[in-house]
């Protein structure tokens, strides 16, 4: 039920950035999701891949510091609404969002959100039992 | 005005038959209360009878500050805790920091030399000494307090910070005298300048600045603003304090060694073997007349040289140069004393953080700025912003209360810092581009 995460740290300098995607691109591994949160001097790059250890391993290869971080990928109706609901229920049982951000998807009907949870085991199992859809990560990282 | 007229122009034979005499008592002091100098001149064969001239201290163990700290804290005293009146401390990490101790006549003989050098720089009795070295376990504050008393000045004890305020007292109470580091006397002079109060229009005459570093040129700029005489005092902890050397405001070049009280020598610091007279080389003193805690041959790793020809102000000591740079690693932060061994064990002592850093001075206006870079590794990374803000501002913080010295943290990624063959650049200064 749960996805890896790929976090990586990033001066806040020209360059970097482009440095992860030459990487990841010479790997053949394919971006799923990103997130980039930054402060003046340091960015915190957040990726979905579609092949997590390889990533990995030419990153750090690469001199990148790099860190697995587990995830959760819900599925969220596409209207009015629909994340709210899935925020309330998690308000409810006092769960909190370190941060989330949104998965590129195609298929249109549903958003797949990723969140990073403070208890995550917790926040699954609530999921679950509000028959909220949670995308496990060999199905993610093949989208 | 010369404070000591006896002994600050002594002839020179009869000074150094003076300094014969208090040698060949310290060296039997230490010898006789000491235990580490006793090992010390025992495994060089060496017995205080030993020393019949004054070229026979090349006979003498040097001291090192890590000799202070391996005895930390009060290892090194040659007399009983209860004769120590007071302690003094340098900063350091814990049980790093070396200690020193004064007997109640070293207190009386340091605010006697801090008159001396108060004198030397212009002041007299009834001046206002508006004293802004920060008062505690650094000795800038207590010494040129007990000075200006001793001189018969009014001190009024200001400490360091509170730099608005400081402007307002030092406009409302009339200060003749400025005592502060350089860099603090500009930062004043901003200071007072944005709130509005001109400096050329107070009766301040003379600043009297030391602590840290600075060149000629700073001093040309500390005149012209603030419309003072700005002259420079020597002096460290382990010998005594401030006070070890001072300008003459007359002749304002070179500063007078209290040569009485020490005994200097410049070394070769590679090889320890005496320099020619005139060349530069460390720094070596020798305290003659300590009690609480008497050194022989401490390496101060300031680079300096001597000139003993007489001076017009008509002092007969000799005088060293103004300190031209350091033999050692040491980093001087706003008068503070910074080893980059101490932010490694900071780092080490932070969350087991790796010991890659570097550290980036930079002064920005008149104030020294100390960035630590750090290198941030597997172990000490998070996917969250929060976390890594609050490792900087942990390393801060321990920086802030291990060393006193305020820097800013600044995470970085591997291999970000600077390699030289292989062996990382730990220090980059700036100051002296800037200069």
């Amino acid at each position: 039920m749960k996805v890896d995460q790929l976090s990586i740290f990033l001066e806040n300098r020209a360059g970097r950035l482009a440095e992860v995607t030459r990487i990841l691109a010479e790997s053949g591994v394919n971006i799923r999701a990103l997130s980039l949160a930054d402060t003046s001097d340091f960015g915190i790059l957040r990726l979905i891949v579609s092949d997590f250890d390889k990533a990995k391993e030419n990153l750090k290869a690469g001199g990148f510091t790099v860190g697995r971080t587990t995830v959760v990928a819900v599925e969220v109706s596409d209207k009015p609404g629909g994340l709210h609901a899935i925020l309330e229920m998690l308000r409810e049982a006092k769960v909190n969002v370190e941060y989330m951000y949104a998965f590129v998807n195609q298929t249109g009907s549903h958003a797949v959100i990723i969140f990073r949870f403070d208890r995550t085991d917790q926040a699954i199992e609530l999921l679950q039992k509000n028959n909220i859809t949670i995308v496990p990560g060999e199905k993610l990282y093949k989208m | 005005m010369i404070f000591d007229m006896e002994n600050e122009t002594l002839p020179r034979e009869d000074l150094q038959k003076l300094q014969l005499r208090r040698l060949q008592d310290l060296v039997a002091r230490v010898y006789e209360n000491v235990p580490f100098y006793r090992k010390k001149l025992d495994e060089r064969g060496v017995k205080p009878e030993h020393i019949q001239s004054l070229s026979d201290v090349s006979l003498l163990p040097f001291t090192e500050k890590q000799d202070l700290r391996n005895h930390y804290p009060f290892g090194l005293f040659a007399v009983s805790r209860e004769n120590i009146v007071r302690i003094h401390s340098s900063s350091g990490t814990t049980g790093k920091a070396t200690v020193v101790g004064y007997t109640r006549r070293d207190i009386h003989t340091w605010a006697k030399l801090c008159a001396r050098s108060l004198a030397a720089a212009g002041a007299h009795s009834g001046d206002f000494v508006h004293n802004a070295y920060g008062y505690g376990l650094f000795t800038g504050g207590l010494g040129v307090h007990y000075g200006a008393e001793e001189l018969g000045a009014t001190v009024i004890p200001v400490s360091g910070g509170g730099t608005r305020r400081q402007a307002m007292l030092l406009r409302d109470f009339g200060a003749t005298v400025l005592t502060c580091t350089p860099s603090y006397a500009l930062h004043l002079y901003e200071a007072a300048k944005e709130m509005g109060i001109d400096f050329k229009e107070l009766p301040l005459r003379i600043g009297i600045h030391g602590a840290e570093p600075w060149t000629e040129s700073m001093r040309t700029e500390i005149e012209n603003k603030l419309g003072i005489t700005a002259i420079d005092i020597y002096g460290l902890s382990e010998i005594m304090g401030p006070g070890v050397a001072i300008e003459c405001a007359k002749v304002k070049k070179g500063l007078h060694i209290q040569e009485d009280h020490f005994l200097a020598e410049i070394i070769d610091p590679e090889t320890g073997e005496p320099r020619k007279p005139g060349e530069v080389g460390e720094l070596v003193f020798t305290t003659l007349t300590k009690e609480g805690i008497p050194l022989l041959r401490y390496r101060t790793r300031d680079l300096s040289r001597l000139n003993t020809a007489p001076c017009r102000c008509g002092r007969t000591t000799a005088r060293m140069e103004r300190v031209t740079g350091r033999s050692d690693d040491m980093l001087i932060i706003r008068g503070v004393n910074v080893f980059p061994s101490q932010i490694e064990s900071i780092l080490l002592e932070t969350e087991g953080l790796a010991p890659h850093y570097q550290l980036i001075v930079t002064r920005s206006g008149n104030l020294d700025n100390m960035e630590v870079r750090v290198e941030v590794d597997e172990a000490a990374f998070s996917d969250q912003i929060k976390n890594l803000q609050r490792l900087e501002s942990k390393i801060e913080k321990n920086i802030k209360e291990f060393l006193g010295v305020t820097a800013k943290c600044k995470l970085v990624e591997p291999k970000g810092i600077e390699r030289s063959e292989g062996k990382a650049k730990r220090i980059i200064d700036m100051r002296k581009e800037q200069a």
